[in-house]
C-alpha cells in the first residue's frame, strides 16, 4: 500500500446529469483526506457537475461507456447493479485505486458488494468514517441500532466502502481544478446483462423542495400519534429545512410514503425529531444513530423518551406549530 | 420447482446485543429466525402452492442456513410454516466469516443441492436484522453466476417448467423498477412482498422432531482457509458500547412546549 495522503480514491457519482448531492460531496471530502480523488459517472456529467467536481479538486471523471456483445449499453440498463459493479471494477483497474467510495443507498450497497467480489476487495457497508491507518484503511461504523461503535481494518487493497450521509461536512478543495472527462470503455460480462429492465421510473417529485430522507441533516418523523394528520410535522420540517419521515405503521396506514426503520430508510442526521412516535424497535433501529434526538408525545411513558436528549410531553398538534412559529421568527430575525 | 430459501438465525432484536473479541455474541436461548426471512419463506411457499397439483407434489422448499447447531431453531421455525427440508452448514472454520465467506458457503451448499436436482430459485430476505448489510443476496448471485433480482416488493414467476421467468417490482430511493430474468435466479424480498403466515399447529408438533441435515465444509468441498477469520478481508480491531445517553430534558406542555422545543434547538445550534 501507498503512504498516507498518496492514495487514489474513486467516487461513484450518483447523478452526474444534474448536480451532485451532499452525500457525494461528502465522499469526495473524505477521499481528499486520503489522497487523489477520481470520479466515475454512468452518464455524461452536466456543466454544473463538472464545476462542482472542479471546486472539490477532482481533476478526472471517468465516464462509463460499457458495451455488451459489441453493442453500446445505454439508458436504464446502465443502472443494473452488476453493470455498475463492472464499470467500477474497470475504473478501479484503470486508476489503480486504493479505495472506492459509494453513498449508502440499497442499490449502491449491492453494487459495492459485487465490486468487492470482482476485485477481491474488503468491504464495509454504512461506514461513518474512513481514515488512513498507515498499512491499512480503517473504517468506523455504528451497529445494533447505534448502540455499539465498531472499528475495522480493511486488509485488502483496494477497499470498498459505502459511507452514510452526514458523516462529514462537505468541504471544497483549497484550490479548484479544471475537471477533465475521460471515456471508460469496457465490455460487460454476459451475466451482467442477464437481468432485463422492463421499466424504470424516477419519481422527480420525491425530493421537491425538501432534502431526501436518507441524506437530510434534519429529519422530522411522524407516527401513530399524528392520527393521520401530517400537517404539523410538515410545518415544522419546512421551518427547519428538514426531510419528513414516518414510522412503518404510519406508512402502512397510507399517511406518508417513506418510513424510517431497519428495513426502510435508515437515517443518521444531526437532528431527529419524532412526533407521535412511540419508539418501537423497528423504528429505533433506523434512527438511533442520530446525533441529537427530540421527541414529542402526549404519553409520558413513550419509549422514545428513553433515548431522547429533549422531550415534550404534549399534543403534537399544539407543540409543533408553536415551535415552527418561533423558529420562523428566529430565522427572520437572523436576516 | 425447487426453491432454496437462505435464512439466518439472529439475536433477538429485543435482547442485549454486543461484541466479544471482535465477534458478535450469540446466545442459544436468545436467537430467532431473522424476521425478514419469514417473507422469503412465505414467498417460496406461495410459489409452490400456486403450481398445478402434479408439479406441486414434486416441488420442494428447502431452507438453508450457515451457522452453529443452535440455528436449528431457525430451520424448525421454517418447518412450522411449511418448508419441506432443512439444511444447516456448520463448521468451526466458518466462525468469523465476513459477507464473502458467508456467500461462498451458501453458494457451495446451493450448488450441492443443484447437483441432486436442478434448483430453480434461491430466495432470501432483504437483510439480516443483526448485521443489516443487505449484501449477501447480491454476493450469492455473483458466486452462483445467476441473475440477481433483489429487494423485491413484488415477485411473480411465469412460464412452463424449464423455461420460467421471474419478474420483480422494487421501489428504492424514489426509483420504481420492474426487472425480469430467466430462472434460475437469486431473489431477495422486502417485508412489503407478503404477509408471512402464522405457524401451523400440526406442523409445530411435527417440527419438534423433524431432522435438520447437517453439512460440513468438507461435504461441500470448500477450502476452510477461504472462509472464517482467515478468509476475512476486514477485521474488527475495536468494538465498544456507546455511552448511555444522559437522561432527556423533559418539558410538560402547558402552552409553552413548542417554544421550549424551539429554544432548545436554537440554544444547541441545531437550526
Amino acid at each position: 500500500m501507498s503512504t498516507p495522503g498518496t492514495r487514489t480514491v474513486l467516487v461513484l457519482l450518483d447523478s452526474a446529469g444534474t448536480e451532485l448531492r451532499s452525500p457525494v460531496l461528502e465522499l469526495i471530502t473524505v477521499g481528499r483526506s486520503l489522497g487523489r480523488v477520481e470520479a466515475v459517472a454512468l452518464e455524461a456529467p452536466s456543466v454544473d457537475v463538472l464545476a462542482q467536481l472542479g471546486a472539490y479538486g477532482v481533476a478526472l471523471v471517468r465516464q462509463a461507456e460499457p458495451s455488451s456483445g459489441g453493442e453500446v449499453v445505454t439508458g436504464d440498463a446502465l443502472h443494473l447493479t452488476p453493470v455498475v459493479a463492472e464499470v467500477l471494477a474497470a475504473a478501479t483497474r484503470a486508476s489503480d485505486a486504493d479505495a472506492v467510495l459509494l453513498t449508502s443507498s440499497f442499490p449502491n450497497k449491492e453494487a459495492a458488494a459485487r465490486l468487492a467480489f470482482l476485485t477481491e476487495a474488503g468491504l464495509v457497508i454504512d461506514a461513518s468514517a474512513l481514515t488512513d491507518g498507515g498499512t491499512h484503511l480503517v473504517a468506523d461504523k455504528r451497529v445494533f441500532a447505534g448502540s455499539w461503535d465498531v472499528r475495522s481494518e480493511i486488509v485488502t487493497d483496494p477497499a470498498v466502502l459505502t459511507l452514510r450521509a452526514n458523516s462529514v461536512v462537505p468541504q471544497p478543495a483549497e484550490v479548484a481544478v479544471a475537471t477533465e472527462v475521460g471515456a471508460l470503455r469496457l465490455e460487460l460480462s454476459p451475466a451482467a446483462t442477464a437481468t432485463r429492465v422492463v421499466s424504470r421510473t424516477v419519481d422527480e417529485s420525491a425530493g421537491a423542495g425538501r432534502p431526501a430522507l436518507g441524506e437530510a441533516a434534519i429529519v422530522v418523523a411522524g407516527g401513530r400519534g399524528t392520527n393521520g394528520d401530517f400537517g404539523p410535522v410538515t410545518e415544522l420540517a419546512d421551518a427547519l429545512g428538514a426531510a419528513v419521515g414516518a414510522t412503518r405503521d404510519a406508512v402502512y396506514e397510507g399517511w406518508h410514503d417513506q418510513f424510517v426503520g431497519q428495513t426502510g430508510v435508515t437515517v443518521a442526521p444531526r437532528l431527529y425529531i419524532g412526533a407521535g412516535v412511540s419508539g418501537a424497535p423497528h423504528h429505533r433501529g433506523g434512527m438511533q444513530a442520530s446525533q441529537v434526538i427530540v421527541a414529542v408525545n402526549n404519553d409520558p411513558e413513550c419509549p422514545l423518551f428513553e433515548i431522547s436528549d429533549f422531550a415534550v410531553v404534549g399534543d403534537l398538534a399544539d407543540v409543533l406549530p408553536q415551535a415552527a412559529e418561533v423558529l420562523r421568527e428566529h430565522r427572520s430575525s437572523q436576516g | 420447482m425447487r426453491i432454496v430459501v437462505a435464512v439466518k438465525y439472529v439475536p433477538d432484536i429485543h435482547a442485549d446485543r454486543g461484541f466479544e473479541g471482535g465477534r458478535v455474541v450469540r446466545r442459544a436461548d436468545e436467537g430467532t429466525l431473522n424476521e425478514l426471512d419469514e417473507n422469503a419463506v412465505e414467498a417460496a411457499l406461495r410459489l409452490k402452492e400456486a403450481l398445478p397439483e402434479a408439479e406441486r407434489e414434486t416441488s420442494e422448499v428447502i431452507v438453508l442456513t450457515v451457522a452453529g447447531p443452535d440455528a436449528d431453531g431457525a430451520v424448525r421455525r421454517s418447518y412450522q410454516l411449511g418448508a419441506d427440508r432443512g439444511v444447516r452448514v456448520s463448521d468451526d472454520a466458518i466462525a468469523g466469516s465476513d459477507y464473502f465467506g458467508t456467500a461462498r458457503v451458501l453458494a457451495a451448499a446451493v450448488r450441492r443441492l443443484a447437483d441432486e436436482a436442478p434448483v430453480d430459485l434461491v430466495v432470501t430476505g432483504m437483510a439480516a436484522l443483526d448485521g443489516l448489510g443487505s449484501v449477501v443476496p447480491a454476493l450469492l448471485s455473483a458466486e452462483l453466476d445467476l441473475p440477481q433480482l433483489t429487494l423485491a416488493g413484488k415477485l411473480e414467476v411465469d412460464g412452463e417448467p424449464g423455461a420460467r421467468t421471474a419478474r420483480v417490482t422494487r421501489e428504492l430511493d424514489g426509483v420504481e423498477e420492474v426487472l425480469e430474468a430467466p430462472l434460475p435466479a437469486v431473489v431477495s424480498v422486502t417485508d412489503h412482498a407478503n404477509d408471512p403466515r402464522m405457524p401451523n399447529f400440526k406442523l409445530i408438533m411435527a417440527a419438534r422432531t423433524r431432522p435438520v441435515e447437517a453439512w460440513s465444509l468438507a461435504d461441500l468441498g470448500v477450502d476452510p482457509a477461504l472462509v472464517g477469520e482467515t478468509g476475512a478481508r476486514s477485521r474488527v480491531t475495536d468494538a465498544s458500547p456507546r455511552p448511555p445517553r444522559p437522561d432527556a430534558e423533559i418539558v410538560v406542555d402547558k402552552g409553552e412546549g413548542g417554544r421550549a422545543l424551539a429554544e432548545f434547538l436554537i440554544r444547541n445550534d441545531l437550526v
